[in-house]
């Protein structure tokens, strides 16, 4: 399966980055390893948004309710149910997984911007119930301090916790969009009209799409948890979610591996020059103009593109 | 095999296809001809669901299908091509013929197995069989508009479907390619045994391989015969071959 998938060359890299990834907590000081925590957390969640955004062409608009919406499941299941953890941290993206179905259920009815439109309010009124129910979610205060398990507590358990989970999460994620049904998926994408001609239940596989990449929006949400140690309402604020489309168009949406990057670059990007400047967002407004006007296809569809036509979308090789 | 009687569909109080019937036995080859705007593509649209029709009964092999979703026409054995080339824009050659081999298949739900190890012969044979062979790898948009149409019959046949439906196969191509289309088409009906229902302005086309003709006008149907019987019609030279010469 894997071999059918990866080239021993990419095999080799891949396996370069993870020695690297696993030794940098060595080298590096603190800070630099909440950063890369944190840029994959960013990334899976950008990555997830992708599968249906850039694979499945359905406009996405509030995905991070997801996110959210996961961070939380994770962190009621621990503080309220007081679940064992392993099971919470199952749990919790079966829970974004339902809420992706259960929203799902009424958007998929809906096709481009109506989609995306119907979407940012359902998933607003999830964002509002967090917002408001001051006993059950700790309203705009969010939760913190969270009781998380030992070995994930310190900033080196966290981030090997989300080196390993974001590493499985994008290699099922890389096999489930080049399987039948990720092909069935871009089939969709491109001209719904004509799948339907074919034989395919459309709006079945976008549910299904939709389920999936919630899932993995709330595997990200457990991360974040477990990178932070807190949840609040602005995790599922459609602003988030908007950021997380840049970031996908940024590194590329038909690539696979382009909302990581993308993800990569604004997270950095927000705190360094955050550091300087509270104005960092128009930083962002900049470099998304010259993105839109020079690199339509993001930062790695371009370099593909330059490294050669025969490798232009490694997804679809 | 496909039955179709008083069917009416209109837009806005225009009366795209009026009280219209057809009939297409197995392994009929039935052309529909007719001015522009007479309502052959809403028919079409009509038979693979595209669009309800607002009354009239369409029956495939028995059974009634007006109304009924695109997808569950396409499994009952009806697939189609379109006029305006409408394909996968962003996907291979091989993989717009992929797509509909693996719905056709039912594997669309598989999550993990690599979609390039699936259904991979069989998509090959059905673009040697079309003449495509050579461009499996090449993303469709980079094809010329007759290539692109002959990749429009291949998605179709992806289905392996029992009756075809080609809304204009030949439109905006070359003699040369308008040739090959046809004794594709004729290939068609000789090796799989397949129904084909048409459309086509050529007439050359379609008097050469139609067993029958439907004339269309205004949504109605003005005559269903013989090519022969057709031709030397009078309604028919009125209404569409231009009066008196009989065409070809």
């Amino acid at each position: 399966m894997i071999r059918a998938l990866f080239s021993a060359k990419t095999l080799l890299v891949a396996a370069l980055l993870l020695a690297a990834l696993i030794l940098a907590p060595q080298v590096l000081p603190r800070f630099y390893i909440y950063l890369m925590a944190l840029v994959f957390v960013t990334g899976l969640l950008a990555t997830s948004l992708n599968m249906v955004l850039g694979f499945g062409g359905m406009y996405q608009f509030h995905h991070a309710v997801f996110y959210g919406f996961g961070a939380y499941a994770l962190t009621l299941l621990l503080t309220k149910a007081g679940m064992p953890p392993v099971f919470a941290y199952l749990l919790a993206p079966c829970c974004s997984a339902a809420l992706g179905l259960l929203l799902g259920l009424i958007t998929v009815r809906l096709t481009k911007l109506y989609f995306g439109m119907l979407q940012i309010s359902l998933g607003s009124l999830v964002w509002a119930l967090a917002y408001r129910w001051y006993s059950f979610t700790g309203g705009d205060d969010g939760i913190h301090g969270i009781p998380l398990p030992d070995v994930v507590y310190s900033s080196t358990g966290a981030y090997y916790f989300s080196l390993a989970v974001c590493s499985v999460s994008l290699l099922v994620m890389y096999l489930i969009v080049n399987s039948p049904f990720g092909r069935i998926f871009q089939g969709i994408r491109d001209n719904p009209e004509r799948c339907r001609a074919v034989g395919v239940d459309v709006h079945r596989h976008q549910l299904a799409g939709q389920a999936i990449a919630a899932f993995f929006a709330g595997v990200a949400g457990t991360l974040f948890v477990t990178v932070e140690g807190s949840v609040f309402p602005e995790l599922m604020f459609w602003t988030l979610s908007l950021e997380l489309i840049i970031m996908c168009l940024l590194g590329g949406w038909f690539v696979f591996l382009g909302p990581m990057l993308g993800a990569a670059i604004i997270v950095v990007l927000r705190t360094f020059v955050g550091i300087y400047t509270e104005y960092w967002t128009l930083v962002l407004g900049v470099v998304l103009m010259l993105l839109i006007f020079f690199l339509p296809e993001g930062v790695l569809g371009f370099a593909l593109r330059k490294a050669g036509p025969a490798q232009a979308d490694p997804a679809k090789e | 095999m496909l039955r179709i009687e008083a069917l009416t569909k209109s837009f806005d109080g225009f009366m795209a296809v009026n009280n219209a019937r057809l009939t297409v036995d197995q392994g009929e080859v039935v052309a529909v001809i007719g001015p522009n705007g007479a309502g052959k593509t809403t028919l079409f649209h009509l038979i693979t669901g595209q669009l309800a029709p607002d009354s009239g009964s369409i029956r495939f092999q028995e059974k009634e299908i007006a109304a009924k979703a695109p997808h569950k026409i396409c499994r009952m054995g009806i697939a189609r091509s379109y006029q305006v080339v409408n394909l996968f824009s962003r996907l291979s050659v091989f993989e717009n013929v992929q797509v509909a081999v693996l719905a056709r298949r039912g594997k669309t739900f598989n999550l993990l197995r690599p979609s390039r190890t699936i259904a991979v012969d069989e998509t090959n044979q059905i673009l040697e069989s079309v003449g495509l062979g050579g461009k499996a790898d090449r993303v469709c948009g980079m094809l010329s508009h007759g290539e692109q149409k002959v990749l429009e019959i291949a998605i179709a046949l992806g289905s392996r479907p029992e009756m075809l439906i080609l809304d204009e196969p030949t439109a905006g191509m070359s003699p040369e390619e308008t040739a090959q289309t046809l004794a594709l088409m004729k290939r068609l009906v000789a090796e799989f045994e397949l129904t084909i229902l048409f459309c086509e302005h050529d007439m050359a086309m379609v008097f050469s391989i139609a067993d029958r003709i439907m004339v269309m006008q205004q949504g109605q149907t003005l005559v269903e015969d013989t090519p022969e019987a057709v031709r030397s019609n009078l309604l028919v030279q009125e209404a569409y071959l231009g009066g008196g010469a009989a065409p070809c």
